[in-house]
């Protein structure tokens, strides 16, 4: 404890020296865990996305291929997609599929009164909400007997729901969807974060409508329209997506290579595609792991940088505090009281540069969260992590000056001026 | 114990008791330095004694090897042949570490520029060869205080040592000197940094140690300071010139080589 209050007192002999190389590590430090922090909340935030897709599930979607034919055709069909027979030989055939279910989209308008939205109306039964671990937020889902009866209902997303009404429930109103009233008898929760909720119900996440699948075919089929300056393009689509969930997590990997060589065999373009988010998740965590390292070695840099500084100075501080040294050792000082004080003094230069980036390594994610709006993780490792990685500087760079020091011939010390 | 000097000691100042036990013990002591291709002997086959109290002025020409004289008798440098004893530890059987140990505890060190260690107050520079010590002695703080009021210092305790004068300094340089109750205090060129009335009240400060019974070796080039103590050993190329006894007590001295 002495040892540091002399160390100390001897850098606050040098303080703007002292404070300037405390610098380096300062900055190392903090970018340790600001970087971590990023990018930590930016890989949390991709997870979060692909977990709403489930991660038992594997999703087949329809794509558009791309455009062939004469452009010119004043009207044409375009039909592409996955088809029943997919879904019919996914359900029936497959091992291991738990459930499987189609969704049917059409690009109707969704209106109440004089307020309208452009949501994604979804025409798929019941068996969605489980599949994709939906929570109601009130009223009921779809049912097996909206299914039957081809139900003249449909469920809102929390943010259409808000849109549509914004002072009162849903529950039980009639919207207009294309060209049918259907009468809402639930809505869905958010599925973005407290806090976070924009009422945007043209968001990805929210700006949902859901409808019986029945009845989406009977009412709205699965050809689309579309009015383009002189021409019309239809495009027909029998099925816009279908979610495979797996018995189990072991199951996914085979359903989707099932899935990819059935639909390879089937389809002769490719108008499709298969999500696993699984698989997106392990990429993703791939992906967080390289960009740690990176992330990480870009501050260690940083930290090595503050190090040689730190070590540059204290080599410079020997040389000039040669005579005191010469003295100490006269009076008594052994080689490694000499090493111990000069060790000292560079650790706590590194340890406060190490204490306050700390701190400025906190400040970052805090402002960045509030300024750039992006989410930040700070793990309870990173700060001590780098605040013992700013010690281990101190250490590691200050033995050498320290070892220069304690073997210096007393008599040459003495002699320095 | 067999000194070279075989003359038995005159008494020294009134009160201090005489014929005194040997306290450093030089016996051909050589001291090679190799400057490239050639060998320079800046000690050659020295040997003398310094007893318990007495007060030497030491003199000599620059590359006489006083300094390096003054080197070995402070444990700073070793010697390239011969022995050396300090109240009867052979130092040549002492490592680095056990030799720290022994400067601090054996020697007391005062510098012609004071070598005060500037980040630490009086007290503190007093405490410096204490702190190295591996054990330290019980109420050495009010010692310290003690030699702090003894050499005009009681009032600066905690002054560091750019606000004290030269002549101050170098008081705090003698407190720290006697902290451990040295065998042998080594002076070099102690008033050389002082005005001469500061340097007169170092030097009687000098005097009041050795009539105390200090044992005190000032290396000095002016003969006025020499002259002010007990007796001087002159050095000239790495050997004894001559060696005058009873100086300071008749006045005038005279070579008994």
């Amino acid at each position: 404890m002495r040892a540091v209050r002399l160390g100390v007192s001897s850098l606050l002999l040098h303080k703007l020296r002292s404070f300037l190389t405390t610098l380096g590590v300062l900055f190392g430090v903090a970018s340790v865990i600001a970087m971590l922090a990023v990018g930590e909340g930016a890989s949390a935030e991709a997870q979060d996305q692909i977990r709403r897709l489930g991660s038992r599930n594997v999703i087949l979607r329809s794509v558009k291929p791309p455009q062939v034919g004469d452009e010119d055709a004043e009207m044409r069909v375009l039909s592409y997609g996955l088809t029943r027979d997919d879904f019919e030989r996914i359900s029936e055939t497959f091992p291991g599929v738990d459930q499987s279910v189609p969704v049917l989209q059409t690009p109707a308008e969704v209106r109440s009164g004089q307020l309208l939205c452009r949501p994604r109306v979804l025409c798929t039964p019941h068996l969605f909400q489980s599949v994709t671990r939906r929570d109601l937020f009130s009223g009921r889902f779809l049912t097996e007997q909206d299914e039957a009866n081809r139900s003249l209902v449909c469920v809102l997303g929390y943010e259409v729901a808000r849109f549509l009404f914004p002072f009162d429930t849903a529950l039980g109103e009639r919207v207009k969807v294309g060209e049918h009233y259907l009468e809402v008898v639930g809505v869905l929760n958010s599925r973005l974060p407290v806090g976070t909720i924009t009422l945007d119900p043209s968001s990805e996440a929210g700006g949902e409508v859901f409808v019986p699948l029945s009845t989406g075919r009977a009412y709205y089929g699965e050809r689309q329209t579309q009015m383009r300056s002189g021409s019309m393009d239809i495009q027909e689509v029998q099925l816009h997506e279908i979610i495979v969930a797996a018995e189990r997590d072991i199951d996914v990997p085979v359903i989707a290579a099932a899935c990819r060589s059935m639909l390879k065999r089937e389809h002769d373009e490719k108008d499709y595609e298969v999500i696993v988010p699984l698989e997106l998740l392990a990429r993703a965590e791939e992906t967080k792991r390289i960009f740690n390292i990176v992330l990480g070695s870009i501050a260690g840099i940083s930290l090595l940088v503050g190090g040689i500084g730190i070590m540059n100075v204290m080599l410079a501080t020997v040389t000039e505090r040669t005579r005191e040294i010469g003295i100490r050792r006269a009076l008594g000082a052994k080689r490694k009281h000499i090493v111990t004080q000069f060790l000292v003094e560079t650790m706590v230069l590194s340890g406060a540069g190490g204490v306050v980036g700390v701190g400025v390594g906190l400040l970052i994610p805090w402002i960045v969260e509030r300024a750039a709006d992006l989410e930040t993780i700070v793990e309870p490792a990173a700060p001590i992590l780098a605040f013992g990685i700013s010690v281990l500087v101190g250490i590691v760079f200050g033995l050498y000056p320290a070892w220069r020091a304690a073997n210096m011939d007393p008599v040459e010390a003495l002699r320095h001026e | 114990m067999s000194g070279s000097t075989a003359e038995s000691a005159e008494p020294a100042a009134a009160g201090v008791p005489v014929p005194s036990e040997p306290v450093a013990e030089l016996s051909n002591i050589t001291r090679l330095y190799r400057m490239g291709d050639e060998e320079v002997h800046a000690l050659d086959g020295f040997s003398f004694t310094f007893r318990k109290g007495e007060y030497w002025a030491i003199m000599g020409s620059s590359g006489s090897g006083k300094s390096t004289l003054l080197n070995i008798l402070g444990c700073v440098d070793r010697p390239t042949g011969g022995s050396y004893r300090v109240r009867g530890q052979e130092v040549a059987d002492l490592d680095d570490d056990e030799l720290s140990t022994f400067r601090g505890a054996e020697l007391g060190f005062i510098f012609q520029s004071y070598n005060l260690i500037p980040q630490l107050d009086v007290l503190e520079n007093i405490l410096m060869p204490v702190m190295y010590q591996d054990e330290v002695p019980e109420g050495i703080e009010d010692r310290a205080l003690e030699l702090a009021k003894r050499v005009g210092l009681g009032e600066r305790l905690h002054h560091r040592p750019m606000q004290l004068s030269g002549g101050q300094q170098q008081r705090v340089a003698i407190a720290r000197s006697l902290i451990n109750d040295p065998a042998l205090i080594l002076a070099d060129e102690a008033t050389g940094n002082l005005d001469s009335k500061t340097a007169d009240e170092i030097l009687e400060l000098f005097d009041e140690l050795h009539a105390e019974g200090k044992t005190i070796l000032l290396v000095t080039h002016e003969a006025e300071v020499g002259r002010r103590a007990e007796n001087i050993l002159r050095l000239k190329d790495g050997n004894i010139d001559s060696v005058e006894r009873g100086v300071s007590r008749e006045g005038e001295g005279t070579d008994a080589q």
